[in-house]
Parts: structure tokens; sequence; C-alpha cells
């Protein structure tokens, strides 16, 4: 898996660094960083992604709406969306699935495991 | 006549029965030979035996050494097989380091981004949050005056909780200030309740032996059962790292407004001397 293309929607730098940092096992991937919902939703106009990893507790807009409005529009529907978040309570993870998220990570990440999920889920597109 | 013709007839039959007993020893001169070359072969058979003996013998050997062959490739594979599960390991614990080495190095180069003091307390809790994954903890300083600890930063508290300064040398927190020496509970930590005294971490920050402060974890996010060994990775790096980031703020922005004040003071001496 080679040049893919990732946008990683964070408001913690921290976080934002951490799975940028993960990401970069993936040979020649691009990043593309935001820091809400609202910030995504600007990106994916402009950039062409494989994949969206986003937190849910964000300020304008929380992951959780944008991967509502994602999976509503026809244009960004196929898009596989991971969430990775604090919340790692069973009824939040299923909320998040029944919205089209592909995968639920809770928080704190370790790299190996996140590039599991990812890998599966592109594997699984093939 | 008749007598002449009877002598013909038993001379014919004589004669056929000379050549029977010809023809039949004929056969018998053949089957002769033939039962001599048997006989013949039957006696160079010992020979032929001791050639027969000698390539046994030489197949039987190198069934020895393929058999000594299949033990040392078993022996191999096992070896191997051995080898295969150290591998297995190994790679588990590389990744693990790998893991730890990632969020190591972004605490760490997230510490140091800035020398904004309260930037700096946000990445502390930040780091706490994400990478340690505590739903509930605190962030106290040292008041050098008083010789209290004071609660600087919190999250995850319910709205009413108080907390109080707590002394040097006293109690859990008082304690970890004092020896600098971290504080664990390592039992099952869900059902530990949340007690600012009585924190499930109390990790010190210091640099070399002087703390500064401590960072108190009273739970843990739902997800996570209890520390793993990459928390206290971290939590020795916060002890170090976090204490070097908030001092190097706090004298940052002491100077600032030391800059400041004389900035201030230069200013008005040259609007004083301007208009003398």
């Amino acid at each position: 898996m080679e040049n893919l293309r990732f946008l990683v929607v964070e408001d913690s730098p921290t976080m934002r660094q951490l799975i940028s940092f993960s990401l970069k096992r993936f040979k020649g991937c691009k990043i593309v960083e935001a820091v809400d919902g609202v910030d995504a939703l600007k990106k994916l106009q402009s950039e062409e992604v494989d994949m969206i990893l986003t937190d849910i507790n964000m300020p304008v807009m929380d992951g959780l709406k944008l991967v509502t409005l994602v999976k509503q529009n026809p244009k960004f529907r196929d898009i596989p969306i991971v969430i990775i978040t604090t919340e790692g309570a069973q009824e939040d993870r299923d909320r998040g699935l029944s919205l089209g998220a592909e995968a639920y990570i809770s928080k704190p990440i370790q790299s190996s495991g996140l590039i599991k999920v990812i890998t599966d889920i592109l594997e699984k597109r093939k | 006549m008749a007598d002449d013709n009877d002598i013909f007839k038993k001379s014919e039959e004589f004669n056929q029965l000379i050549n029977k007993q010809k023809a039949f020893l004929e056969e018998l001169v053949k089957e002769n030979e033939k039962l001599r070359y048997q006989v013949a072969q039957l006696k160079s058979q010992p020979h032929n035996n001791g050639l027969f003996r000698e390539e046994i013998e030489v197949l039987r050997k190198r069934v020895e050494s393929l058999e000594l062959e299949k033990e040392e490739l078993i022996q191999r594979y096992q070896q191997v097989e051995e080898e295969n599960k150290d591998f297995a390991k190994r790679y588990v614990e590389i990744e693990e380091q790998n893991n730890n080495l990632a969020n190591l190095y972004v605490a760490s180069y997230q510490l140091h981004s800035t020398l904004d003091f309260q930037e700096v307390l946000h990445i502390v809790m930040e780091i706490v949050i994400n990478l340690i994954g505590a739903d509930t903890f605190s962030i106290m300083l040292l008041d050098e005056k008083s010789n209290e600890l004071v609660v600087l930063a919190s999250e995850g508290y319910d709205e009413n909780t108080k907390f109080p300064n707590v002394r040097f040398g006293e109690g859990i927190i008082g304690q970890v200030a004092k020896s600098g020496e971290p504080y664990y509970i390592n039992q099952a930590t869900k059902s530990y309740p949340v007690d600012f005294e009585h924190p499930l971490a109390c990790i010190p920050l210091k640099i070399k032996e002087n703390v500064l402060g401590v960072i108190n974890i009273n739970k843990l996010l739902v997800q996570k059962d209890a520390f793993t060994a990459v928390d206290y990775e971290l939590f020795s790096m916060l002890a170090g790292h976090a204490a070097t980031a908030i001092f190097s703020s706090k004298l940052y922005s002491q100077s600032e407004r030391k800059l400041s004040t004389i900035q201030s003071f230069l200013d008005l001496l040259t609007t004083s001397q301007n208009q003398g």
C-alpha cells in the first residue's frame, strides 16, 4: 500500500502528530490535517483522500457530525472513516459505527494497532 | 518274399526306434548341457553373493547417512521453528518499543514546542488524556513560599470538587513531592474510588532532585483497565520533560514580564528626558 492520502481530523496537536507519525509507515503517504469537522469539510473540497481519521470531541463541529455529513454526501460517502476517540463506552462505539464509520478506536492508541485497522479496511476494499 | 518284407518292416521299425533313441539321447545331452550351465552358474554364485553383499553394504551405509541427515534436518527444522517463535516474539516486542518510542517522541516534541506556560500545561494535560488514557487527574505545582502544592489544572472531576492545597511531605501527594519517587496503585483500577488525596498514580515533576510539582491521576478512561508498560515510560518521561518545559516557560514568562517592566521604565525615562 503506497501513496495513500489521509485526512487526520484532531483538535489536539499531540494526537495529530502521533497519528501522522504512525501513518508514515505507509510508504509515500500524504497527510492532510484538520482541527475540527468544519476544517475537515473544507479540506475535502480541495484534497482527494483515501481515508479519514477523526476524533469525536472537537470544537466547532464534532466528529460524529462530520461522519454524518461525509456519509450523506455522494461525492465523499465512499471514503472510509476511522474514529479515534477517548469515548470508549459501547454505546459510543455503536453510535459511531451506525453512522457509517468503518472502524472505531479508543484512545490511547497503539501505533501498530492503528496501522492494522487501516490496512484491514483498505485490503477489504481492494 | 513275405519274410523279406517282414524283415524290411522290422528293420524300418528298428531304424525308427534307433532314431527315436538318438533324438532322446540328443535331448538328454542338451538337457545335460543346460544343467551343467546352471551348475556352473550356481558354482559361480558365491562370487555374485559377495558383490551383492557389497552393494547391500553400500546401500546400508547410504541409508544410515540419510537417516543421520534426516535427524539433522529434523533438528534444524526444530531449531528454525524455535527461531521463528523467537523472531515472532521479538517482532511483538519491537512493535511495542516502536509504539512506546512514537508516544515518547511525540510527547517530548510537544512539550518543548512552546515557551508559553499555559500552553505547556495544556500539552501536559493532552499527554495525560490521550497517551496515558486518564479520565480524572490534576496537575499541582509547588508554591515555594508556602511550601504547599497547589492545583493549577484539572480534568474530569465533579464541578463541586474542592482541591485543598497539600503541604509538602504530607499524605501521598506530599510524600511524592518530598521523596521525588512516583506512587502507583497496580490493583484493578476501575473499582478504585475517585478521591483527590488518594490517587491511582502520583508522578513527581522534577529537574534533577528538585521537585516542581506532581501529576495526580484519580481515574482512567472507561476502556482502560490498568496502567501498561508504556505508561510507566511516559510517567518517567513526564517527570523530567514536563518539569523542564514548565520551568522554562515560567522563567520565560518572568523574563518577559521583567523585560516589559524595564522597557516601560526606559520609555518613561526617555519621555522625561525629552520633556526636561
